[in-house]
């Protein structure tokens, strides 16, 4: 372990075999998409000639080809639609319990918190059988609300915590002010506290939209028709008629995954502090 | 707490006292119309079916029509069933690679980024992108990669390494578990990483100082400040580990499908086709639940060891 050693000179040891091994783990990590790009711009015929390196002749027409031959007009509009009602529906869900239990003085609190704890920690797996068999019923399975509804049901509890946690720690002069002045408890949770708690809110946002974008497990079992699904069951078709294909699936991942990761540059430090947050909260 | 306000209300006087009784209760009426969609809808779609899966897991059902009761049958079934139980071995498979390689890669980024101020910020957000990106992506970037005539085994064929040539890693019996994993792994480390870091650098720099005086090398500063400083958040990423390790579905069923011949099954995958392919959702129920008991056991565990004192 060379890297640990060194440390009982007296100079300052030298930081270049950090980089090195940070070098090789970013490589890892980065390097199958730096294939992926060269694979969307490689044309049939030069897959089968150079499947891994560098593109010789660059041509863009998988870009269009994958567009309409993954019908991403009909999925982009699917995934937007579940992502955007997911994050509007928890925002509303969370934001209105979290408030009550943050400031309402909601009696047994605690409970409800426990209650949340344990309810973010149970498996898909323990209710899933039975909410199918039940979605069915009430004709909610290839439905993009009903998958919605899932959606709710499973980020909301989370967002919940970590918008509370959030609440908790802002000064409650200004509530007081409001009600003093006559305010009702809508016009204070609108007028006062939406505006100092967007910060909260858009972590839960981010957190929620991206849960949905790239969910699977649910859109898998809850919708099969086509038209309904959204870009990530929709691509794993779509990866079956085109296997051989590599620059027609290159393209289409990176139409999936495009919108993520330019979301994920611009607001990185919120997305990791609130992924990271919830996550040890869960 | 009670004692305060009951102290306060009563100095106030029964008149007073009325009024603020009538704006108590709506402000408790209030409270709890704010709980009224967490709850409904947790109750709808969470608390519900699992309570109905335990009365499923008792009964022969095929999802549609009516379910026949069948007291423990299911279980006794399951105790036998070695379909089961190889998928069950697979998740102990799958947790023992999750206890290792992530963690062990994550700490050793986590401490090296500690270590530097130039480009950590870079590498944070390079690490961070595999988790960010779609599972059906990610298998699908790794599926090429590991192409058996087109994937790196060739091309490393093709500079004189001949040893991967022609290994079809997901599709041979003994290669496709761990090959499984390791694209789950490629996706999920860069986020232990993400949190060791964050408690690498929440522990307080004067005990580094103070081991420093004391003579301790790098290595013995490791082991005794901060291995003991981010205890809280390995224990946490430990048992996050294994409890995901229980459950993991996505990447098996996106590569393998549980294949091939069974041999990537894992019980996540096994209880989904039984109840969605095979129509026996009474027999999957049971298997839910025994999946779930298992998964809150590790987590009666470990609140029971925090319980003792763990801090953890």
């Amino acid at each position: 372990m060379s890297i640990f050693s060194g440390g009982r000179q007296r100079r300052e040891p030298s930081k270049i075999p950090y980089y090195v091994i940070l070098m090789i783990l970013a490589l890892f990590a980065l390097g199958p998409f730096v294939i992926l790009v060269f694979n969307s711009l490689k044309s049939k015929a030069e897959i089968g000639r150079n499947p891994l390196g560098l593109p010789r002749s660059p041509v863009f027409e998988n870009f269009p080809a994958a567009w309409t031959q993954g019908d991403f007009s009909t999925t982009m509009v699917n995934s937007t639609i579940l992502t955007v009602g997911t994050i509007v529906g928890v925002c509303i869900i969370a934001g209105t319990s979290a408030y009550a239990m943050a400031r309402l003085d909601l009696p047994g609190t605690d409970a409800v918190l426990l209650y949340l704890f344990v309810v973010s920690a149970v498996p898909f797996q323990l209710f899933l059988i039975p909410l199918f068999f039940l979605w069915s019923t009430l004709q909610l399975t290839n439905t993009r609300f009903g998958l919605i509804v899932i959606y709710w049901a499973i980020f909301s509890p989370l967002a919940t915590l970590l918008l509370r946690s959030y609440l908790v720690q802002l000064p409650r002069d200004f509530e007081d002010a409001a009600r003093i002045d006559g305010a009702n408890e809508l016009q204070v949770l609108l007028r006062v506290v939406l505006p100092l708690s967007w910060p909260g809110l858009l972590t839960v946002a981010l957190v929620a939209g991206l849960a949905t974008w790239n969910e699977f497990f649910f859109a898998l079992t809850f919708i099969q028709d086509n038209n309904l699904k959204p870009v990530t069951t929709s691509f794993l078709a779509f990866q079956t008629s085109f296997s051989q294909d590599w620059g027609l699936t290159s393209v289409a991942a990176i139409y999936i995954m495009l919108p993520i990761v330019v979301l994920f540059l611009i607001l990185q430090r919120r997305f990791i502090s609130g992924l990271t947050a919830g996550g040890l909260k869960g | 707490m009670e004692a305060d306000r009951s102290t306060l209300e009563d100095g106030r006087g029964p008149a007073k006292y009325a009024g603020r009784r009538g704006l108590r209760r709506r402000r408790l009426l209030t409270a709890w119309l704010f709980m009224v969609p967490l709850l409904a809808i947790n109750v709808l779609v969470i608390l519900g079916p699992s309570v109905a899966t335990i009365y499923y897991s008792l009964t022969e059902w095929a999802g549609i029509g009516p379910a026949e009761f069948v007291g423990l049958q299911n279980y006794r079934d399951l105790l036998v069933d070695g379909d089961f139980w190889m998928a069950m071995w697979h998740n102990v498979i799958w947790t023992v690679l999750f206890l290792t390689v992530p963690i062990f890669m994550g700490l050793l980024g986590a401490f090296l980024l500690s270590q530097i101020k130039r480009f950590q910020m870079f590498f944070r957000i390079v690490y961070f992108v595999p988790y960010v990106v779609a599972s059906v992506v990610n298998a699908a970037l790794w599926q090429n990669i590991l192409d058996p005539t087109r994937g790196i085994g060739s091309a490393l064929a093709s500079i004189g390494i001949p040893f991967l040539d022609g290994v079809s890693f997901f599709g041979s019996e003994r290669l496709a578990l761990p090959s499984v994993a390791f694209v789950n792994i490629w996706a999920w480390w860069g986020f232990v990483l993400l949190l060791f870091l964050t408690a690498l650098q929440s522990v307080d720099h004067e005990l580094y100082e103070a081991a420093r005086m004391d003579g301790a090398g790098r290595w013995q500063q490791f082991l005794n400040v901060t291995l003991p400083g981010i205890r809280p958040t390995f224990v946490f990423v430990v048992l996050w580990s294994i409890i995901n390790s229980l459950l993991v579905f996505d990447y098996v069923y996106i590569i393998t499908r549980g294949g091939p011949a069974g041999a990537s099954e894992v019980v996540g995958t096994l209880l989904w086709k039984q109840a969605f392919e095979r129509f026996e959702a009474g027999y999957a129920a049971a298997m839910a639940l025994s999946l779930s008991f298992v998964s809150g056991l590790v987590v009666l565990i470990f609140i029971f060891l925090r319980r003792r004192g763990w801090e953890v």
